[in-house]
């Protein structure tokens, strides 16, 4: 799919950044997710948590100087901000289970209609590996999920039911597409369409959609500045 | 009371074919490069072993993989920069994985330190992980049923130790260690530096010493990252 000015991976994240509210505590999963750090509103302080242990680290380090004991989930060198804090891991996951981290932001292969999200494995092939999705999909007061619209191959990614094997149930409550910001009405199982690129018309949207996009209100327009 | 051991050799050399060995780290932080090299010149066989990982190129866990030494992986992330000692014997069928959510994998081994039989987590409801695992319900929401896990021996990598096991940890290097210590029958720590009784204050004590039964100082310890970025093998 290729429509013009949909959002490129630092525009979605830039978008997340968005309501990553003034002293939430919040968890980045490994890859694109991480890329909401760099886009945190002026004036806001969240502090972030890493799995392994540390709360209120900052950048990645320069080049060289980097400590490999002091490294986040998806294994890369970063620095600490003044305040910040390491523990064990069943503290760290103490902090996730036990309802205290405010966001989780994950990528996504599917989201559902009903909240259930799919993002840890294609299918039974291959290696297995899951590391702490399933904890902060079930932990986290809000989880969010950032995702390309559609699949590569032109799949819908927002579904009725995910196909491929399950990472939680019922527990995305907003995701932030290359085309829009939907929210999951987890109860009624409906997509609810909060923003869309203004250029986009609805019929356009639903169609690469793979469940049903509801309103409520005014759609909102997705404008993002220019990043790359 | 004298937990030290000279050696490496000395503090690893009665871990026997068949043993459960827990070892600390995530990825290479906090792992104990040396004491799993020292197992390797052992040479234990049909290990079961508990990592949050599975290794990562030719050193520490990933070589004790290549060496044939291990039956069984317990962990939630097996895979790394490169995974090929562990994922190639997966693919063939010669390493079982138990594969575990990370956090109910550190709950698993803490419970197991703490005397918790079994207990309830949400994490993995409804999923081909919780597959077959006993649910119930408390006030209103669905949890799954864990169970503890303990093992023979914990080979963990601590900064400073006491002679009475007392250790701290550098920076993020100590995720799984103070869990995994309490977890096993015999924990064995290497530590950047030994000091006397009294080096480490009361409060700065991140383990307690009654969970740790041998010290190896190992100053300048290797890490794996660095390994990594060099090729290094081992042996």
């Amino acid at each position: 799919m290729n429509v013009r000015g949909q959002l490129n991976q630092e525009q979605i994240a830039w978008r997340a950044a968005q309501d990553i509210e003034d002293g939430q505590y919040v968890n980045l999963g490994i890859g694109f997710p991480e890329k909401v750090a760099a886009y945190t509103v002026k004036g806001r302080e969240p502090i972030f948590h890493t799995e392994n242990g540390v709360l209120g680290f900052g950048r990645a380090p320069a080049k060289g100087e980097e400590d490999w004991d002091l490294i986040n989930a998806g294994k890369k060198a970063i620095t600490l901000k003044p305040g910040a804090a390491f523990f064990d891991h069943a503290t760290s996951f103490a902090m996730i289970r036990g309802g205290h981290l405010d966001v989780a932001i994950l990528g996504a292969l599917q989201v559902a209609s009903n909240g259930d999200l799919a993002n840890w494995r294609v299918g039974s092939k291959g290696v297995p590996a899951v590391g702490g999705a399933m904890d902060l999909v079930n932990g986290a007061k809000r989880v969010a999920v950032l995702t390309d619209h559609v699949a590569r191959d032109g799949a819908p990614k927002l579904v009725e039911r995910c196909t491929f094997p399950l990472t939680g149930v019922g527990c995305v409550t907003r995701i932030y597409t290359s085309l829009a910001v939907i929210d999951v009405d987890i109860p009624a199982a409906r997509f609810v369409l909060r923003e869309k690129l203004p250029h986009l018309s609805m019929d356009d949207l639903q169609f690469v959609t793979g469940a049903k996009l509801h309103v409520e209100g005014e759609v909102g327009n997705l404008e993002v500045p220019e990043l790359s | 009371m004298n937990k030290h051991y000279a050696s490496a050799a000395e503090a690893v050399a009665d871990i026997c074919d068949g043993a459960t060995v827990m070892i600390g780290g995530f990825g290479g932080s906090g792992a104990p490069i040396e004491l799993i090299h020292a197992l390797i010149d052992a040479g234990p066989k049909h290990l079961t072993v508990v990592n949050n990982n599975a290794g990562n190129g030719h050193v520490g866990l990933a070589a004790m993989i290549e060496q044939g030494m291990v039956d069984k992986l317990i962990c939630s992330f097996p895979k790394s920069k490169d995974p090929t000692a562990f994922s190639e014997r997966y693919l063939a069928g010669r390493i079982e994985l138990e594969l575990a959510p990370q956090g109910t994998l550190a709950e698993r081994i803490r419970a197991g330190g703490a005397g918790i039989p079994a207990f309830y987590t949400p994490t993995a409801y409804g999923t081909e992980l919780g597959e077959g695992k006993p649910v119930a319900e408390f006030d209103g929401r669905p949890y799954l049923q864990e169970r503890w896990l303990k093992a023979d021996y914990a080979l963990i990598k601590a900064e400073l130790g006491d002679p009475y096991g007392n250790l701290t940890y550098r920076l993020a290097a100590r995720n799984f260690s103070p869990l995994m210590a309490m977890a096993a029958g015999q924990t064995i720590a290497q530590v950047g530096r030994l000091v006397d009784a009294g080096g480490i204050e009361p409060e700065a004590v991140v383990t307690p010493g009654i969970f740790v039964n041998r010290l190896v100082e190992i100053a300048d310890p290797a890490q794996e990252e660095v390994l990594n970025q060099a090729e290094a093998r081992y042996p």
